[in-house]
């Protein structure tokens, strides 16, 4: 690698940049050999006495076994979230039922580490990432809407609201902690109980907030968790006495849930699939936007719904930032997830690596140029190298459709109008991003871009007080911030 | 006494009853026709539909519009769209009020068609003034409720970020069969405010006022595209109406559930945005909010970072 054939300076990541390993310690975590689910404030025994194994994909030991909740199982949650509904949550007044939130927030400050720990080994992602930023992410998004909680008469300009009752939740498998996070907090701030699955794979640390839930003593069946895979969610979608369903994943199962809950009185919040346009201008700061887009594709492996995948760089430029970009990826040290210097852990199942390397092939047969960084992968768990494409056709498809891993597709343009008629050009909407140094260009990209959350020089930043939701296909409904409320509410005159 | 009023007595006296005695002259029919794209073409299938009274007497043969009909007006409503929604929202705030002005001017011959279609004159004066009202009202409301609905977000970190609404896209909707006049104004008037374009099947029963509001609209410098009329029936129509992939919303103001659920069936095809109106009270004030509008905004959050001066060891 880098032998220059330009004269071009070129950095030699052989020698000097290995690192000793900085692993994290294991047993700052405690896994329980088996977990049962969640209902009314007590661990359950699955009725059909089901378990999964739940792996770690960096190495594909088994780490527990969780259970598989079957119809009996959702209806004795939706129960149990009915019944504290009635009873408890909806007549509790606001600002206590507030203060339970700000508990759980603390309680899952205090649990950080061991948290973030669990999150890696469970999910496969960079401990760097989980520690620095899903956990707090977490936690700050409880403590944000714990606040809410008895100020809502401030939310809704001449309307007052009252919660809808329970609420059905399904998240997936690429923030598992920080989904669980987003949904339960707007939701029980708002005065309604959940019943929440997580991700088959990736059910480990929302049990464990189920624990933390346990303890913080909020009353029971305020927050139900229920493990299993896509029967588990159906059931949770279809069963008659639920009032709201949310839902975090892919838009082909969005899609199935809006025609399932047809002819209910069911509301919905959908963010489904997305990908975005990331669009570099000549005169953006080039080393900036390139270390921009290495965030906005590598980060979480590329298991983001929001992350910069199309990269269109103005033509003046594609040279520079494609050879940056060759640069960097080089520099990227794939490994274990729980050494603190990894930046890209492991791909989060083997089903996950298939389609991935599908999209791989699709991308050569294509006619696209495949680039990928020359770093040593692990000989177990389920592993990809950092993946640049060049030579992209918009009509491509690894340019159109979700990969969903560390996959970047490059294209060119020349002028604003054309690469908004490109960015545009996709039936997703949640994000964009684009780089330029000039403040009325950006604000022109930034209106005409037809996504839920746009990222000028910046880009895959998150906050519990910024709406998070796309335009499109994906999806509707917003979590987040004051707009996170509505979802949840129905207002009154 | 009032089914005896026949069309096109334009003048209405002040016990709102004037009967045509002499004929010496032939009076001129007018022909229905729909609204796309700024022009006034008949149904591309050529049918027709005969609106009647209660009484059963003749008043229209109407455009029974078609799914081509629907198609070609989508094709108006998306071409305007940027244009649109690009116009500075004082601006669309202004043609709106325009609307109000024209539709004011043309009163009385509002209120001959509303009694045509059995209306009292009492009725129909009220239901013509709370129609020019809500135009008045939402036009008001065109540069305001971005200010009510957006924020500036207060992030952790060294970034600026802020939310704001911004239109849907394309909304089909398929107007209440009863106010036939202020139901439709009540239906267009928040999404295209906002920014959309759309749609419209008019009510089936009494199309007469679509029509004529079409040419309120037309005379209106409310550029062409933005709102496409169409006339026909609801049950025909309305599944073409959200199975179209370049619609982004529709909205439904009847409660009939079978047509709801097949509509939030059809809508997954692209994940479109359904809005049901079948408990609103149009003739009230419950009719008219800016919560409304929202139905057909999506909120926009812009991030960008903010250099760090405190860090660089600079102060106040």
């Amino acid at each position: 690698m880098a032998k220059a054939k330009s004269n071009t300076l070129k950095l030699n990541f052989d020698t000097s940049w290995s690192y000793a390993p900085a692993p994290e310690n294991k047993s700052a975590a405690t896994i329980k050999k088996q977990y049962d689910l969640f209902i009314n404030g007590d661990w359950v025994k699955p009725s059909g006495n089901k378990y999964f194994d739940t792996i770690n994909p960096a190495n594909e030991e088994k780490l527990s076994e969780v259970a598989d909740a079957n119809m009996a199982d959702v209806d004795a949650a939706v129960k149990a979230a009915r019944n504290a509904y009635e009873k408890i949550w909806k007549k509790m007044p606001a600002k206590e039922r507030g203060k339970y939130i700000f508990r759980i927030a603390r309680m899952i400050q205090e649990k950080a580490r061991e948290l973030a720990i669990i999150e890696s080994l469970d999910g496969g992602k960079p401990i760097r990432e989980s520690r620095d930023f899903d956990v707090p992410t977490a936690a700050n998004h409880f403590f944000y809407y714990a606040g809410w909680a008895d100020k809502l008469d401030y939310a809704f300009p001449n309307r007052l609201s009252e919660p809808l009752g329970v609420a059905g939740q399904i998240i997936p498998w690429n923030f598992p902690l920080l989904m669980a996070a987003w949904k339960i907090a707007p939701a029980i701030a708002t005065g309604n109980t959940v019943v929440l699955k997580p991700a088959e794979t990736t059910s480990l640390t929302a049990l464990k907030l189920a624990e933390i839930i346990q303890e913080s003593g909020l009353p029971e069946g305020v927050v139900n968790i229920v493990t299993g895979a896509g029967a588990t969610g159906a059931a949770i979608v279809n069963h008659p006495d639920i009032n709201k369903i949310a839902f975090t994943g892919s838009t082909e199962v969005g899609k199935i849930i809006q025609r399932a809950i047809a002819g209910t009185n069911k509301k919905a919040t959908l963010e489904l699939g997305g990908k975005a346009a990331n669009i570099i201008f000549e005169d953006a700061p080039i080393d900036q936007a390139v270390e921009g887009v290495i965030n906005g594709i590598f980060f979480n492996q590329g298991h983001v719904c929001c992350s910069g995948s199309w990269l269109y760089v103005q033509e003046s430029v594609a040279k520079e930032v494609i050879r940056k970009l060759k640069d960097r990826i080089e520099s990227l040290i794939v490994g274990d997830p729980l050494d603190k210097n990894t930046d890209i852990g492991a791909i989060n199942s083997r089903q996950q690596l298939e389609t991935i390397d599908k999209y791989l092939n699709i991308g050569k047969k294509e006619g696209a140029e495949m680039y990928q960084s020359s770093c040593s992968l692990p000989g177990k768990g389920f592993w990809c190298r950092p993946t640049l494409f060049t030579n992209v056709a918009q009509s491509n498809r690894i340019a159109q459709e979700e990969i969903f891993g560390p996959v970047l597709a490059i294209l060119t343009f020349r002028t604003d109008d054309e690469v908004i008629e490109k960015a545009n050009n996709s039936p997703y909407g949640l994000s964009a991003g684009v780089w330029t140094d000039k403040g009325s260009k950006i604000f022109n990209m930034t209106r005409r871009m037809r996504a839920g959350v746009v990222w000028a020089n910046t880009f895959n930043k998150f906050d519990p007080s910024s709406p998070f939701g796309g335009y499109k296909e994906s999806g509707f409904g917003r979590e987040g911030g004051l707009h996170g409320l509505l979802p949840y509410l129905n207002l009154i005159n | 006494m009032e089914k005896t009023i026949k069309k096109s007595s334009l003048s209405i006296s002040a016990n709102g009853i004037e009967k045509k005695t002499s004929s010496k002259r032939l009076e001129v029919l007018k022909t229905y026709k729909i609204y796309i794209g700024g022009q006034f073409p008949r149904t591309e299938s050529g049918r027709y539909y005969i609106v009647r009274n209660a009484a059963g007497t003749q008043l229209a043969n109407v455009c029974l519009s078609s799914r081509k009909d629907f198609r070609d007006a989508v094709l108006a409503a998306r071409g305007a769209l940027s244009g649109w929604s690009g116009k500075a929202a004082f601006n669309r705030g202004q043609i709106l009020y325009r609307m109000a002005e024209m539709l004011e001017g043309r009163k009385a011959q509002f209120i001959e068609e509303l009694m045509q279609q059995d209306s009292t004159k009492a009725k129909a004066e009220k239901e013509v003034n709370l129609a020019i009202d809500r135009l008045i009202y939402y036009a008001g409301w065109c540069d305001k409720f971005q200010q009510l609905f957006s924020s500036v977000n207060p992030v952790a970190t060294s970034h600026f970020n802020f939310s704001v609404p911004e239109p849907t896209g394309v909304v089909s909707i398929i107007a209440p069969q009863a106010d036939s006049l202020l139901g439709l104004v009540s239906v267009i008037a928040p999404v295209i405010i906002g920014g959309n374009t759309c749609v419209v099947l008019a009510s089936e029963l009494k199309p007469l006022c679509a029509v004529t509001f079409a040419e309120v609209i037309n005379s209106s410098d409310m550029p062409g595209g933005v709102i496409n009329i169409l006339t026909g029936k609801p049950g025909e129509l309305a599944s073409w109406f959200v199975d179209h992939m370049d619609v982004n919303a529709t909205i439904y103001c009847e409660s009939n559930s079978d047509i709801q659920k097949m509509m939030r069936e059809k809508s997954a095809i692209n994940v479109k945005r359904i809005v049901f109106y079948d408990k609103v009270k149009w003739n009230t004030n419950e009719g008219q909010s800016p919560y409304f509008i929202m139905d057909t905004q999506e909120i926009k959050t812009t991030w960008h970072p903010i250099e760090n001066i405190a860090g660089s060891g600079a102060g106040y």
